[in-house]
């Protein structure tokens, strides 16, 4: 049987680690295929909807990855990423969704071998998860079995 | 009656009994009740930090976890040694996760840090002047060398005092019981502190340097917050003397034995007679010149 | 309906050789709106361009994905082509197939399906391209500069000698700053007035310069290019117009024992004072916190003896409002004075002084006329310590930095003295020689070589006094950690270099960013160390950071270059990547207005014809918005969206990422 090869989404800011996987490309460095990078000018700007649209749409896994605290490019960007990523996650949670899928780190536009690092552990890890079927399952469920789930 | 907890360390029940009793006379007058620590132990002060740290944190730790099943906030320390060990220990087991599980494990007992160890200025500060202006009998006419050493300005993390470099909690003490506080240089030099009993000849040479320079600004005293710096100053006279063109004959005294003098206490009462340098030529003096207020 | 053209580029064989290029140009002919699809070999060649022009007036496209290197590399040169081509720039966007597919991948299908992916992915999102077109903000061509020290100076003689004008606002009764306080400049031992005098003169003489002294910035308004600027002219008191500046006023003035400022306490000034003789300008000021005048309403000897009846006690603050273009800050910084060092006695002995007061025992211009008289009885020293890192690099002490300009002077100190008294001992204590810069090292080699200062690499523990004696406690840490003690006539502390104790009110007037320590922060400390992220207001010199006259006048004249760049333009072009706001939508919660960095964020209200008030919105200002998008992922109501980047774009992409569905046949 094939393996099974998950799909990754990476949101990344444009001076950092959008350059940083610049950097991975000119020095050559190899690393899985399965991802692919949405470009965005911080991550102060990534909307966290985006995340579950990534997921809805098919995604297995999802990056997120900008400037290390205090290099942002505007100054305070991924500070606001970083909080609202904390309370996004603690949504995540409630929700019961399996957080293992999400992934943030600091990249900053000279760590090329870091980038590659991570696409490769991010692969590995979700490889490990198998698909992400949930969203698919979620929206099979017919509004008047949400009562059943929930007595469960 | 408030009451805190109160941990004596082995010089208040031996060499610095004349502490001891100064300090209880003091306390009765402010109305706090020292309660000691039941079972207290050895502070580990100053063979154990040298040797093995977990020991070093563990040995206070016990007397804290103590005070803390007394139900005590607050503990009373008046030995600078003891104090620093107690301190450094509360902080090493608040601050490291290490210490936080493997100190309990020890000592046997729970501890989460909550008994807090005070100096004898702290104690002074907090419980003492706030009553004192009222309550003054004498007034202490003389020149006093107010002398903190090491323990009670170091580690800057531990100290609680203001302007470590060069404090002045204890002359605004002396100021307040109409004592003249000098300006000198050694208030915060090393006597030699733990060597005392292993390296007198480093004691002498220390001790000589800060009784040199007390003595030759006018001091008619030391005045001191630390039974170790005490006992090297006083118990090593003769040491410190070999060092001296002259023999110096000023008497230390304790911070606390100067506030029972001004409250009128009686110098027995307050251990004057259990010093090895004779104090009775300074009480003379302070007879003379000291007017009832 | 769109119409998309891909343009697939070999890059020689950087891409093809691991991606199937062909292949990826025609499975991008397939998706929905493509009508153009090819594949070249050099796309950023002449040939390739007009491949891509040829297509866009051929098929009429409107929009472009440049299948190729990342857009950081070409971007510009494919937006300029499709602008050539008669379409908008900006509806020109790149699939990043050579850094972040072909180059990072090996051969094999899935490499290939990714880049054809990545193509998909940028067709989405250029459907949603609109048409925008560069900012253009007028410049107002003036520039106010902050701060009359050496740092300021440069920088206005600079932007001035090009002709633009220039404001410099001076809070002190002269300019000069620092530097004219300084007795010899190290590492050529000059005569620190005499390279400055003549720049000061020139400032006051420049015909593009307008010189404010005794003045400080009230208020900044704008942006860019349109700063509305107040400043506050303190009340002289003395119409220097009027005033023919013959100093009679201060030789008659009866209240003489004032702290002299400039001589750094050393010295006395009357209540009426210029500065120092060189002082530009070389008029009076009164110092009405000191004159009897204005203290007990009588005196008045000043006005009587001025031949030119120019005392006017009357005169009250003015505010003078200016346009500007740009703003410099140059405002220097100051040393750590008094009670923070006990243990060295600072403060408390007369004769322990600091680097400020050394320089003007030292100055012929000083209170001693140049002959080193130590300040508490004026003798002469034979001995003198000099402690380097006064504070400096002392975590405990609050200031864990290096004051940068410490070791050079403390080296220069001890030359100075031993060059007055050749027989004197000379002392020197460091943690560190930092003598890094040109002839700099070999400066302290010199003091340490051939002027004979005793250097000790240790710190001092304690100061004390003695028998009229300074007793220095040290430690000789090269000698076995044996402890010293040296008996001193005077000793001289360098203190730390420390931010003027105003300069946190300034930064929040200027609104620009500053350090822990109250430093102006740079906009990058290695790329833009001129610039502040507020754009339009640049640094210069020690209000940065501790710097030495060097390199305060290197950042002048780069901070010069970058003012008069901007000037060279009539208008200032900008990308229009900037955050807008839907007026309908908005709630006016103003959560944008607190998370931009650039308080780039207004308000505005919206009317009714009759002027009643419907609702306040925010508003961008397009002059200050750079375009991070922090607000639009933070508005609630989705009112904020930011151009290049949004949400219809960025939704786009997410949705073609692996839309299984829709591209079933990929």
């Amino acid at each position: 049987m094939q393996e099974f090869e998950p799909k990754i989404v990476a949101f990344v800011c444009n001076w950092c680690t959008y350059a940083g996987a610049d950097l991975a490309g000119t020095s050559r460095i190899k690393y899985a295929t399965n991802v692919r990078i949405v470009r965005f000018p911080c991550t102060g700007r990534i909307d966290y909807m985006l995340i579950l649209k990534a997921f809805q749409n098919g995604a297995d896994g999802v990056i997120v990855s900008g400037c290390h605290p205090n290099d942002c490019h505007y100054t305070s960007g991924n500070f606001h990423a970083r909080r609202r990523w904390i309370v996004f996650n603690e949504l995540l949670e409630l929700l019961g969704f399996d957080k293992r899928r999400l992934f943030f780190s600091w990249v900053s536009a000279a760590e090329g071998a870091k980038w590659a690092n991570l696409v490769n552990e991010v692969v590995t890890e979700v490889r490990k998860l198998g698909p992400f079927n949930e969203y698919e399952e979620l929206s099979k469920i017919n509004v008047n079995s949400i009562g059943e789930i929930c007595n469960v | 009656m408030t009451k805190i907890g109160y941990f004596p360390g082995c010089s208040l029940n031996g060499t610095a009994k004349e502490y001891d009793l100064s300090l209880q006379a003091i306390a009765r007058f402010a109305d706090v009740e020292l309660v000691e620590l039941a079972d207290w132990n050895c502070c580990g002060a100053t063979a154990a930090h040298s040797l093995n740290s977990t020991l070093a944190v563990a040995l206070p730790a016990r007397n804290l976890a103590i005070a803390e099943s007394m139900g005590f906030d607050e503990i009373l320390v008046p030995c600078a040694a003891c104090y620093s060990r107690l301190a450094q220990s509360r902080h090493e087991i608040k601050s490291d996760e290490k210490y936080r599980t493997k100190i309990p494990q020890l000592i046997e007992m729970d501890i989460k840090g909550t008994a807090n160890p005070i100096t004898v200025l702290d104690f002074i500060n907090k419980y003492v002047l706030g009553k004192l202006k009222d309550n003054l009998s004498n007034k202490l006419n003389a020149k006093f060398a107010c002398y903190y050493g090491c323990l009670l300005t170091r580690p800057e993390h531990l100290s609680t005092i203001e302007r470590r470099e060069d404090p002045l909690v204890m002359e605004q003490i002396v100021q307040l019981v109409g004592g003249m506080a000098i300006d000198w240089a050694f208030k915060v030099e090393c006597c030699g502190a733990g060597l005392s009993v292993v390296r007198t000849d480093i004691i002498g040479k220390l001790c000589a340097k800060i009784l040199d320079d007390a003595n030759s600004r006018g001091a008619d005293a030391i005045v001191v917050a630390c039974p170790m710096c005490h006992s090297n100053l006083d118990m090593r006279r003769n040491e410190i003397n070999k060092n001296l063109a002259s023999a110096n004959t000023l008497p230390i005294i304790y911070i606390t034995q100067l506030l029972g003098l001004a409250l009128g206490i009686e110098p027995n009462k307050l251990g004057f007679d259990k010093h090895f340098v004779s104090t009775g030529k300074f009480l003379h003096k302070l007879q003379k010149q000291t007017m009832e207020v | 309906m769109a119409r998309i053209g891909v343009f697939v580029c070999h890059c020689g064989e950087n891409i093809s050789s691991t991606v199937d290029c062909a292949k990826v140009a025609e499975i991008a002919s397939n998706y929905p709106g493509v009508v153009y699809s090819i594949d070249y070999k050099y796309m950023c060649s002449d040939p390739g361009q007009n491949l891509i022009k040829e297509a866009i007036q051929k098929h009429k496209l409107t929009g472009v994905v440049v299948a190729a290197c990342s857009p950081r590399m070409h971007e510009p040169t494919f937006r300029k082509a499709t602008a050539e081509a008669g379409i908008n720039p900006y509806l020109c966007e790149m699939a990043n197939l050579r850094e972040h597919c072909s180059w990072v991948h090996f051969r094999e299908d899935s490499t290939t399906e990714k880049a054809a992916e990545l193509v998909r992915v940028l067709v989405e999102k250029v459907k949603h391209n609109e048409e925008l077109y560069p900012i253009k903000v007028p410049i107002t061509k003036t520039a106010l500069v902050i701060g009359g020290g050496i740092g300021g100076i440069q920088a206005a003689l600079d932007i001035a000698n090009s002709g633009h004008k220039v404001i410099m606002v001076e809070k002190n009764p002269s300019i000069g700053g620092k530097m004219a306080q300084l007795s010899e400049t190290f590492p050529t031992l000059d005569c620190s007035q005499c390279i400055l005098t003549p720049r000061m003169v020139e400032v006051a003489q420049h015909p593009n310069i307008t010189l404010y002294t005794y003045a400080e910035v009230e208020s900044v308004d704008g942006f860019i290019g349109n700063f509305k600027v107040t400043i506050r002219q303190k009340a002289k008191s003395v119409d220097h117009k009027a005033c023919t500046g013959c100093g009679l006023c201060i030789e008659k003035c009866p209240i003489k024992k004032i702290p002299d400022e400039f001589n750094a306490g050393l010295g006395n000034r009357a209540a009426i004072y210029v500065p120092f003789p060189q002082a530009v300008p070389n008029k009076p000021v009164i110092d009405r916190n000191n004159c009897t005048y204005f203290l007990k309403g009588k005196c008045g000897l000043c006005n009587k003896v001025c031949p030119a009846d120019a005392i006017h006690y009357e005169q009250e603050d003015e505010f003078i409002k200016v346009d500007v273009g740009a703003i410099v800050a140059a405002t220097g910084f100051d040393i750590k004075h008094s009670d923070f060092l006990p243990e060295y006695g600072y403060g408390k002995y007369p004769d322990v002084i600091d680097g400020l007061q050394f320089e003007r025992l030292a100055s012929a211009s000083g209170p001693t006329l140049g002959v080193l008289k130590r300040p508490s009885d004026g003798k002469e020293p034979e001995s003198v310590v000099f402690i380097a890192c006064a504070g400096s690099r002392d975590p405990a002490k609050g200031i864990p930095y290096c004051s940068k300009i410490c070791c050079m002077y403390t080296a220069k100190h001890a030359m100075l003295f031993k060059h007055k008294n050749h027989h004197g001992n000379a002392t020197v204590f460091y943690m560190d020689i930092r003598a890094g810069g040109k002839m700099y090292d070999e400066f302290v080699r010199r003091a340490i070589e051939e002027d004979d200062v005793n250097y000790i690499r240790g710190r001092v523990s304690r100061i004390y006094e003695k028998n009229g004696k300074l007793i220095v406690c040290g430690v000789d840490t090269l000698l076995n950690s044996r402890s010293v003690e040296i008996e001193a006539d005077l000793v001289v502390l360098a203190t730390a270099a420390v931010a003027n104790s105003d300069s946190e009110e300034l930064a929040q007037k200027l609104h620009i960013s500053y350090d822990q320590y109250h430093f102006f922060s740079e906009a990058h400390p290695k790329l833009r160390p001129v610039e502040t992220n507020t754009a339009g207001i640049m640094l210069a010199g020690a209000c940065q950071a501790p710097k030495d006259i060097p390199d305060t006048v290197s950042q002048a004249s780069g901070t010069a270059a970058k003012v008069v760049a901007l000037f060279s333009q009539d208008e200032l072009t900008r990308e229009p990547l900037i955050a807008y706001v839907n007026n309908n939508t908005c709630v006016g919660c103003f959560l944008c207005q607190s998370v931009c960095p650039y308080l780039a964020i207004e308000k505005e209200e919206i009317r009714r014809r009759d002027g009643t008030l419907v609702k306040t919105v925010a508003k961008i200002n397009p002059g200050l918005c750079q375009g991070c998008g922090t607000c639009v992922a933070l508005c609630r109501s989705k009112s904020i969206d930011i151009h290049g980047y949004t949400n219809r774009q960025i939704y786009a992409e997410v949705s073609a990422l692996f839309n299984r569905r829709e591209y079933a046949g990929v």
